[in-house]
C-alpha cells in the first residue's frame, strides 16, 4: 500500500487548478513513475494526490498554424517516440524518449512529469534545452510561459509556483526549422538505465559556416544546462574538425560536473568534450552539411 | 478512502470499491491473479507486468483506482479457456525459455502484446521491447528466441522489410 491520504481526479485543467487553489497541499501525479517510487522509498509520505490522468486535452501533440510544436504535458514517452510530427521535425526529442527506461515505463511516464521532477538526468531535458522549449504553466489566476532554462532551479527544484500545472511544452519554429540535431545518451546499459551523461546538439548551417549551434547537457551539473560559451564561439565559424574540437573543449567550461557513484567529475568532463564533438559532427550531416573526416 | 471502479480482468467484469492506497499489483493478487509477481516494486524488473488495454505496464507502479474503465489481461488469461496454450506460451515451452519462472508471466504478456500489435520487429527492436524485464536466471537467449518464434508468422520477407535486411547484416558481422 502506498502512503496516500487523499485522492482527487480532475477531468479538465480548469477543474485541476480550482482544486489546487482550494487545497495547496495537493501533490500532482501524472504517470506516477517518479511520485510512486518516492512514496515507495519514504521520501513522500501521507500524500494527498491530484491525478491529471483523466485530463484528455493534455495528451495531444500538434503543430500549430504558425509552426510551433505543442506537446501536451501528459503525452507519454511512447506517444512522443511514435509521433510522426516529432519524428520528422525534432528527432532529438524522440531519440531521447526511446532511451528512457523500458517499454512499460515509457507507456505511462509523461514528458511533463519528467520535466517537473526536476532531475538533471531527465532524459527529455537536454533535448528540450537545446530546442529552447517554452513551458506553459497554468494556475487558477491565469497562465504564463517560462523558458525551460529558467524552469530548473536546482536538483529536484523547478519554478512551478503553488497552484500551477505544467500543461504544454512549446517549441517555436525559429528554434527547430532549418536545424539538424543529434542526441547521445551515455549509460552503462542500453535500456533501463540512468544517463551518465546526455548530450543534445542542434545546429544550423550557412554555406560553410555555423549560423547557430545549441548544446544541451544532462547530468553535467545539478540541473540540465546549456553550453553558452561554446555556442557563442561557434557562431559564424567555419565548419571544420578544428572548430568542432574547440567547441567540445569550450563546452566543458559550462559543465558543472561532480563525482557520483556513476562516474567521476574528470570522466564526465571527458565525456562532455568527446560526446559534444560526436553529436555535433552528426548534427552537421543531419543539417545538410558534409561529413567531417 | 475508497473509490468505486469498474474494470475487467481477462474479460471478467468487476465493479467494487478499492482502497486508494492500493497498487494494481496488490489488487490483482488479492483477487487471486497471483501469476502477476511482485519483484522490485519500483518498475525495474517487469515481473508484475500486465496488459492494460493491450499494452504492457508495471502493475506495481499503477494505482488500482487507475484501472477504472480498463481491460486488464494477466497471465491467467493468455491460454484458451480449454487450457490450450497460446502461440507465445508454446514458443516459451518449446525453447525452454523458462527457468525459475518468476519473469515468465511478464515476458509472455509483453510478447503477446507484440504479437497482437501485428507489427514487424527487428531483432534489435525486439530486444528493446523486452528490455523492461529482468531474468535473474539470465536465460535471455532462449527468451529472445521464443519471442522471435512467436512473431515468426508476422515477419514478412519483402525486400524493404527489416526481417529481410537482418540476415544480410548478420553475415556482414561475421
Amino acid at each position: 500500500m502506498y502512503d496516500i491520504s487523499g485522492y482527487y481526479e480532475a477531468e479538465t485543467v480548469a477543474e485541476a487548478t480550482a482544486l489546487l487553489a482550494k487545497n495547496p497541499n495537493l501533490r500532482l501525479i501524472a504517470g506516477g513513475t517518479d511520485v510512486l517510487i518516492k512514496m515507495h522509498s519514504g521520501q513522500i509520505a501521507d500524500a494527498e494526490l491530484l491525478s491529471l490522468r483523466k485530463i484528455k486535452s493534455l495528451n495531444t501533440i500538434r503543430k500549430a498554424e504558425d509552426g510551433t510544436i505543442v506537446i501536451g504535458a501528459m503525452a507519454t514517452f511512447t506517444k512522443v517516440f511514435n509521433d510522426p510530427i516529432l519524428r520528422e521535425m525534432i528527432p532529438i526529442l524522440t531519440e531521447a524518449a526511446i532511451s528512457m527506461g523500458g517499454p512499460q515505463i515509457r507507456n505511462i511516464a509523461t514528458i511533463g512529469g519528467n520535466v517537473c521532477n526536476g532531475a538533471t538526468s531527465a532524459d527529455s531535458a537536454s533535448s528540450l534545452f537545446a530546442l529552447n522549449a517554452q513551458l506553459k504553466l497554468e494556475g487558477h489566476q491565469g497562465e504564463r510561459l517560462v523558458p525551460i532554462r529558467k524552469f530548473y532551479l536546482g536538483p529536484g527544484k523547478v519554478a512551478l509556483q503553488p497552484g500551477e500545472i505544467l500543461t504544454e511544452i512549446l517549441i517555436a519554429p525559429d528554434d527547430y526549422q532549418g536545424f539538424g540535431g543529434q542526441y547521445i545518451k551515455f549509460a552503462m546499459r542500453e535500456a533501463m538505465d540512468i544517463a551518465t551523461l546526455a548530450v543534445a546538439v542542434v545546429c544550423k548551417l550557412q554555406a560553410k559556416t555555423f549560423a547557430e549551434v545549441r548544446i544541451g547537457l544532462g547530468v553535467a551539473g545539478p540541473t540540465p544546462l546549456r553550453c553558452l560559451e561554446a555556442e557563442e564561439y561557434a557562431k559564424g565559424q567555419e565548419i571544420s574538425a578544428q572548430t568542432v574540437a574547440e567547441i567540445g573543449k569550450l563546452a566543458v567550461n559550462s559543465a558543472k560536473a561532480r563525482t557520483s557513484w556513476r562516474a567521476s567529475k574528470d570522466y564526465r568532463e571527458h565525456l562532455v568534450e568527446e560526446l559534444v564533438q560526436r553529436a555535433l559532427k552528426k548534427a552537421i550531416v543531419n543539417a545538410g552539411g558534409e561529413e567531417l573526416v | 478512502m475508497f473509490k468505486r471502479i469498474a474494470f475487467s480482468v481477462n474479460a471478467k467484469a468487476f465493479n467494487f470499491e478499492v482502497d486508494i492506497r492500493e497498487s494494481l499489483l496488490e489488487m490483482l493478487r488479492r483477487l487471486g491473479y497471483t501469476g502477476t509477481k511482485k519483484g522490485c516494486g519500483v518498475g525495474e524488473c517487469g515481473a508484475c507486468s500486465v496488459l492494460i488495454d493491450g499494452m504492457p505496464f508495471d502493475s506495481c507502479l499503477y494505482l488500482a483506482v487507475w484501472a477504472d474503465g480498463k481491460q486488464i489481461t494477466t497471465i491467467e488469461g493468455v491460454a484458451a479457456k480449454n487450457g490450450e496454450l497460446s502461440v507465445v506460451q508454446k514458443a516459451f515451452v518449446d525453447e525452454g525459455a523458462v527457468q525459475c519462472g518468476f519473469c515468465t508471466p511478464g515476458l509472455v504478456l509483453t510478447t503477446t502484446a507484440l504479437v497482437e500489435s501485428g507489427q514487424d520487429y527487428t531483432r534489435d527492436e525486439l530486444k528493446r521491447e523486452l528490455s523492461g524485464h529482468l531474468c535473474r536466471c539470465t536465460g535471455y537467449q532462449s527468451i529472445l528466441k521464443a519471442a522471435e518464434i512467436s512473431l515468426q508468422e508476422h515477419s514478412c520477407s519483402c525486400v524493404d522489410s527489416p526481417h529481410h535486411k537482418q540476415p544480410a547484416a548478420k553475415i556482414e558481422e561475421r
